[in-house]
């Protein structure tokens, strides 16, 4: 199908003629009986896959099935940061992989995703934090990832608003810098894909809840049982984040996963002060600023297991302590809104990108509370892993086996996020 | 924030509690016999039950004792409280 092409030119000539004239962004598809290929779930994982598995698979008989609207999960409620500072080689490959593909994201999928590397920067309070950091900052650089070291002054100089004061109860004694993490307009992600797959004639299909996994004789995928009609399919892959486990449930399929409400939040809008990223694993605060202009803040995970997609309170408070005390000049600042997402923890905090043992079943989850960073990377190497019935080699160890065989990849233990 | 009824204590804010994740999930006997997958069972897997779900929580901040909640994790209300070692008790369903 033809679709208009976004460029500078474009966006004159119909702002010249009052902006009339935008196409709808992908076709309102109706569920066919039949697909080759069906993703669960409408996020940027699974709207990703779906764009890979038909550019680069040639299947392009598929659909996507999103029992919500396309963005309105964890694509929409996260807190953009996008970095590939991981310590074992495993999870550098993977996120490293994301990183360069969010680099050319915008051109590929000819939509501005906003991808903003202007450096995420990882506070150290602690002579533990600065041992850890240091040795996260010498593994990135021979897994060729870029992180290096800075000291206090250093780290106020990259962000100015920074308090590197001593008098605070966790001071800062300095930082590892990863410049080329970033941020990225989240909700462009999930447009951007969803537009790029459609124009490749995926069938992108909101309001449509999967109920039932109906399976042949010998156990493989047969058929999708939907709030929207059964659709035959004989490869389903599930990206359906915090929900993954109640959908293979349906197929018997057992996971590794614990869902927790994780919570953000948006202050009003200011002028440009803010020019990174800035996490603290330690005190527990991430912190950016939108092009709108809103601080984005990330805050904890709540203490239990829940769908509710809501937190409690004291999990913001908290954070807005650390963000209070590391940044004074935002002490009378007034915060907008408030929300929260359900994400899939696994045991080791890393993800999931596999084959399942029943025959035509692949599952993408377990992205805990970092997916949106690995989106275009996690999607590339999921529909390799539908499309060929075999993992990628950058997703070869991320197997619900690991955690049999015993080869974690611990990230939970390298702290990466206090947990 | 949720509140919380501790079987020893009554009902006290959330911050005084730490979590417990999944309840009644009894140690194995005679973990020799056990095969890697029944370990990997045994440490790992969890219901992640979305609907009624039997937790454990510790009133850490209170007495530090162990007990067990029944919730709703789409709703997060509490449906019952008991002590470790009983049965659930009857709730409204």
């Amino acid at each position: 199908m033809s679709r208009q092409s976004f460029s500078a030119l474009a966006l004159i000539r119909r702002g010249l003629s009052g902006h009339l004239g935008w196409q709808k962004q992908w076709r309102k598809a109706e569920p066919k009986a039949a697909y080759d290929a069906v993703i669960v779930g409408g996020g940027g994982h699974g709207l990703g896959a779906a764009y890979y598995l038909a550019k680069e698979h040639g299947l392009t008989n598929i659909a996507v099935l999103e029992k919500g609207w396309i963005g309105g999960g964890n694509t929409g409620r996260n807190t953009t940061i996008i970095r590939s500072n991981y310590l074992f080689n495993e999870s550098a490959a993977l996120y490293d992989h994301s990183v360069k593909m969010w680099e050319t994201l915008s051109q590929e999928l000819n939509y501005n995703v906003m991808f903003s590397p202007r450096g995420v920067m990882m506070l150290a309070h602690t002579v533990h934090d600065i041992q850890v950091f240091k040795r996260h900052v010498h593994a990135n650089r021979c897994n060729g990832v870029d992180n290096e070291w800075l000291e206090p002054e250093q780290a106020k100089a990259f962000c100015p608003p920074l308090n590197i004061e001593d008098n605070i109860r966790y001071p800062v004694l300095g930082a590892a810098l990863q410049r080329r993490g970033g941020t990225a307009r989240h909700d462009a992600v999930a447009w951007g894909y969803a537009r790029a797959a459609d124009a490749l004639g995926v069938d992108i299909i909101e309001n449509c809840e999967v109920t039932g996994i109906k399976r042949d004789d010998g156990g493989a995928v047969r058929a999708l049982e939907t709030s929207r009609g059964l659709i035959r399919t004989r490869k389903v892959g599930v990206s359906a984040a915090g929900n993954t486990s109640v959908v293979l449930r349906l197929a018997g399929v057992r996971l590794p996963l614990e869902s927790y409400p994780l919570q953000a939040l948006v202050s009003e809008p200011i002028k440009p002060i803010f020019p990174c990223v800035v996490m603290s694993n330690t005190i527990h605060a991430y912190i950016s600023q939108s092009d709108k202009g809103e601080l984005v803040i990330g805050a904890g995970t709540d203490a239990y297991t829940s769908y509710t997609q809501r937190g409690a309170l004291h999990i913001n408070t908290h954070t807005l302590d650390a963000v209070c005390e590391l940044f004074p000049n935002f002490r009378r600042m007034r915060m907008l809104r408030n929300w929260g997402g359900i994400v899939d923890v696994t045991p080791d905090r890393s993800p999931i990108i596999a084959k399942t043992q029943v025959p035509g079943l692949y599952v993408n989850c377990g992205w805990g509370t970092g997916g949106f960073k690995a989106t275009p990377g996690s999607a590339h190497v999921f529909a390799w892993t539908i499309a060929r019935d075999e993992p990628h080699p950058i997703n070869a160890p991320f197997t619900i086996e690991r955690f049999r065989d015993g080869y974690l990849i611990d990230e939970a233990a390298a702290a990466a996020v206090a947990h | 924030m949720l509140l919380i009824v501790c079987p020893y204590c009554g009902k006290r804010p959330e911050i005084e509690f730490s979590y417990g994740g999944q309840a009644h999930l009894a140690r194995p006997v005679k973990p020799a016999e056990l095969d890697d997958q029944a370990w990997t069972d045994f440490l790992y897997m969890r219901t992640n039950t979305k609907g009624v779900y039997a937790e454990r929580w510790r009133h850490a901040r209170g007495c530090g004792r162990f007990f067990n909640a029944v919730r709703d994790t789409t709703t997060d209300q509490f449906l019952a409280f008991y002590k470790t070692g009983e049965r659930p008790p009857e709730y409204p369903k």
